[in-house]
């Protein structure tokens, strides 16, 4: 077996866990996990390169690759954001340093495991790594050791369990329906040999199975009604993990759904998985969109917009054809991207006010005005108001549908705007109003937060060729 | 032989549901922690039956964790868990033991109809595992949603977990069985390691209402 870049984007964040696991001090830490998560990113980037080959449990190809790219890069600017947030939760004493030890080293082991999902050849393999992932950040929410926190990581831990332990029944089923075509073993259990045989299976078992697959999945996507572990989640946990979950952790469970959707495809007696999908994600969108009004809690707030967003991307998904399909993958990279930047001001806002109750803060713009304005920045991308990159995805998903099923297009367009309204309603106390609370200068990275918005704001404006003809290809490929 | 082997088989499988409905109507939880110590027991002999009639040695693997870590040593620690939470005599309130035991019977004669009409192609006892490893998978999702107590919630877990288990050993020749077992109890060892280090006596500690809103964050 020799060694390439497939191999390396799981073995570098493995050793650096181990290394990060022993290291006492946390500066020191905090530098080796930038890194190695930019180390990482450049390997990844190395993947559109150099091919490497595929083997019966890793695989690369032009759909994981786009997640690949996406996943560490956010990695790694989430990991420069979280040395300056972690040096300032040292400092106040909310973090221990064996702590923090602790929270670096999962943070690695967290991007060892998405990225093992991403490249699995092997639904078992995908599985494994997407648990490992889930118990990662279970630990990673409850560093905090509150009551609150603790509480959180439970309910995560069993909702998550449940999703995961439905989606090994719905793997084991679609192994049940692939061994009389391919044979016992290994072999019946490996992506790229299922997809060529995937017309012979049995309809039946398949869509059984991804019923179980959807809903096992769906929970850790934060499909609505199987989304109660997520707002909890993220108010609790440390923001970099509020950012990682949001921006990262969703996509990975969607891709999994993604590559079981187009086995379903390439069945022609199987049900259409689509129609299952647009359901959840419509009924995600709008009941997100409303529960956006009652919040009192700033994270849980963006929360609840990740789910709505995660709704419309799996309601694109779940339209299917090339431009819905082109306009999911936009929507997902640009809510990664904003969601994530969002949660880097969030984070550094919390900090400086010492409270994440929408009513205690208050004229941010005044009292600080980058964190202020990369906030109202990051608000009105993430609402979808024009000219950034969400407006622009947004709009190809709602009008891609509009062609064909205006009933649904118009539902859609309705849970935007009341989201829309939602965070607006919101965003005007906290960036504007009376200032209120403490207002000392605050040590944040500006850096990660800008660079994401930059992105964002490109998008809206052009999309480089060369992207929009690889998201296409990947269109293509989705089905 | 090929009567006998398919009659065993079937004959544990169908336990594994009966000691699922067992659990449901436990209200204490030292008897619950008990039940579940035989629920195991019972896996870990279809388990090893499935080995010998599969011809698959490294089922015993999986049949020696469920023997081992699901029937002695889990209930081992649960059972000095409680005893140090003094909650060992607490008596639960099930709600409606009566509307539950409903309950679970339709959900295995769901379990039933679905497996068998839609594996109708599959060979008879790989089918019939499928079906009993569904029911046992919806009994112990039940019994999480009806429980409050940490404890009886992990125990829901475990036996959704054997139902799976007893479902990827019925799917004759799959690969990373072994594995996947393994990486399941650690997952349930670092839950109840979870309770004893964080004293999670109850999903919500109390019923009150204001203290879930401040769990929610939501208060004033």
């Amino acid at each position: 077996m020799t060694f390439d870049a497939l191999d390396a984007i799981l073995l570098i964040p493995l050793c650096a866990a181990a290394l990060l696991a022993v290291l006492p001090d946390y500066r020191v830490t905090a530098i080796l996990n930038v890194l190695t998560a930019l180390l990482t990113f450049l390997t990844s980037v190395s993947l559109f390169f150099v091919h490497p080959t595929s083997g019966d449990y890793l695989l690369v190809d032009d759909l994981n690759k786009v997640f690949i790219v996406l996943t560490t890069f956010v990695a790694f600017t989430t990991s420069v954001f979280s040395a300056s947030y972690i040096s300032h939760e040292i400092e106040i004493g909310r973090l221990t340093s064996n702590s923090v030890r602790f929270y670096h080293a999962m943070y690695q082991v967290l991007m060892f495991a998405m990225n093992l999902a991403l490249v699995a050849n092997n639904i078992g393999l995908m599985w494994v790594a997407i648990e490992i992932a889930t118990l990662t950040t279970v630990l990673m929410v409850g560093i905090y050791r509150t009551h609150e926190a603790l509480e959180a990581a439970w309910k995560y831990f069993i909702l998550g369990s449940v999703g995961i332990a439905l989606a090994l029944f719905g793997t084991i089923l679609v192994y049940m329906a692939a061994r009389p075509i391919i044979g016992e073993g290994l072999e019946a259990m490996v992506w790229t040999v299922l997809v060529q045989h995937a017309a012979k299976f049995d309809p039946a078992l398949l869509n059984l199975a991804f019923v179980f697959l959807l809903l096992g999945y769906g929970t850790k996507v934060g499909l609505a009604p199987l989304h109660a572990w997520l707002p909890d989640a993220h108010a609790e946990g440390p923001t970099p993990i509020s950012a990682v979950l949001s921006g990262l952790l969703l996509n990975v469970a969607l891709y999994a759904l993604l590559r079981f959707k187009m086995l379903l495809a390439l069945n022609p007696v199987a049900i259409a998985p689509g129609p299952l999908m647009v359901i959840m994600g419509l009924i995600s969108c709008v009941f997100a969109a409303f529960m956006l009004y009652r919040r009192r809690d700033i994270k849980r707030m963006f929360a609840y917009s990740s789910i709505e967003h995660m709704g419309i991307i799996v309601f694109a998904f779940g339209m299917g054809g090339p431009l819905a399909n082109f306009a999911g993958l936009l929507h997902m990279t640009m809510h990664s991207l904003t969601k994530s930047a969002i949660f880097f001001a969030v984070g550094h806002i919390a900090q400086v006010k010492g409270t994440q109750k929408i009513a205690d803060l208050g004229g941010l713009t005044v009292t600080h005005p980058v964190l202020g304005w990369g906030l109202v920045l990051g608000v009105v991308a993430i609402a979808g108001a024009p000219p950034l990159g969400i407006f622009m995805s947004e709009f190809l998903v709602v009008t891609s549908t509009f062609a064909r099923q205006p009933w649904l297009a118009t539902a859609l367009a309705f849970g935007i705007l009341v989201a829309f309204g939602g965070l607006f309603l919101r965003l005007g106390s906290i960036a504007f109003g009376e200032p209120r609370g403490p207002t000392g200068s605050v040590h944040a990275s500006y850096v990660p937060m800008f660079a994401h918005f930059a992105i964002v704001f490109m998008a809206g404006i052009h999309l480089p060729p060369a992207l929009v003809a690889g998201f296409e290809n990947v269109a293509k490929l989705l089905g | 032989m090929k009567g006998l082997t398919f009659d065993v088989a079937h004959l544990l499988a169908g336990s594994l549901v009966l000691v699922s409905f067992m659990q449901l109507y436990q209200d204490r939880l030292s008897a619950l922690i008990n039940i579940f110590a035989i629920h195991a027991l019972v896996l870990g002999a279809s388990v090893a039956w499935q080995a010998a009639a599969q011809d698959a040695p490294h089922l015993y693997v999986t049949a020696l964790i469920a023997l081992v870590f699901k029937a002695i040593v889990i209930p081992m620690a649960l059972r000095r868990i409680i005893l140090r939470l003094g909650i060992h005599r607490e008596i639960e309130n099930v709600v409606g033991i009566g509307l539950t035991m409903l309950v679970g019977i339709g959900l295995v004669a769901l379990s039933m109809v679905v497996m068998l009409r839609v594996t109708a192609e599959a060979d008879p006892l790989a089918r019939e595992d499928l079906a009993f490893a569904l029911s046992v998978v919806l009994l112990g999702l039940l019994m999480m949603v009806t429980r409050r107590n940490a404890v009886s919630q992990i125990i829901g877990f475990m036996s959704l977990e054997n139902g799976l288990v007893l479902a990827a050993t019925g799917a004759k020749g799959m690969p990373l069985v072994v594995e996947i077992s393994v990486a399941f109890s650690v997952l349930i060892a670092f839950i109840v390691i979870g309770i004893f280090l964080f004293r999670i006596r109850e999903r919500f500690d109390t019923v009150d209402v204001r203290a879930l809103d401040r769990f929610r964050g939501e208060r004033r």
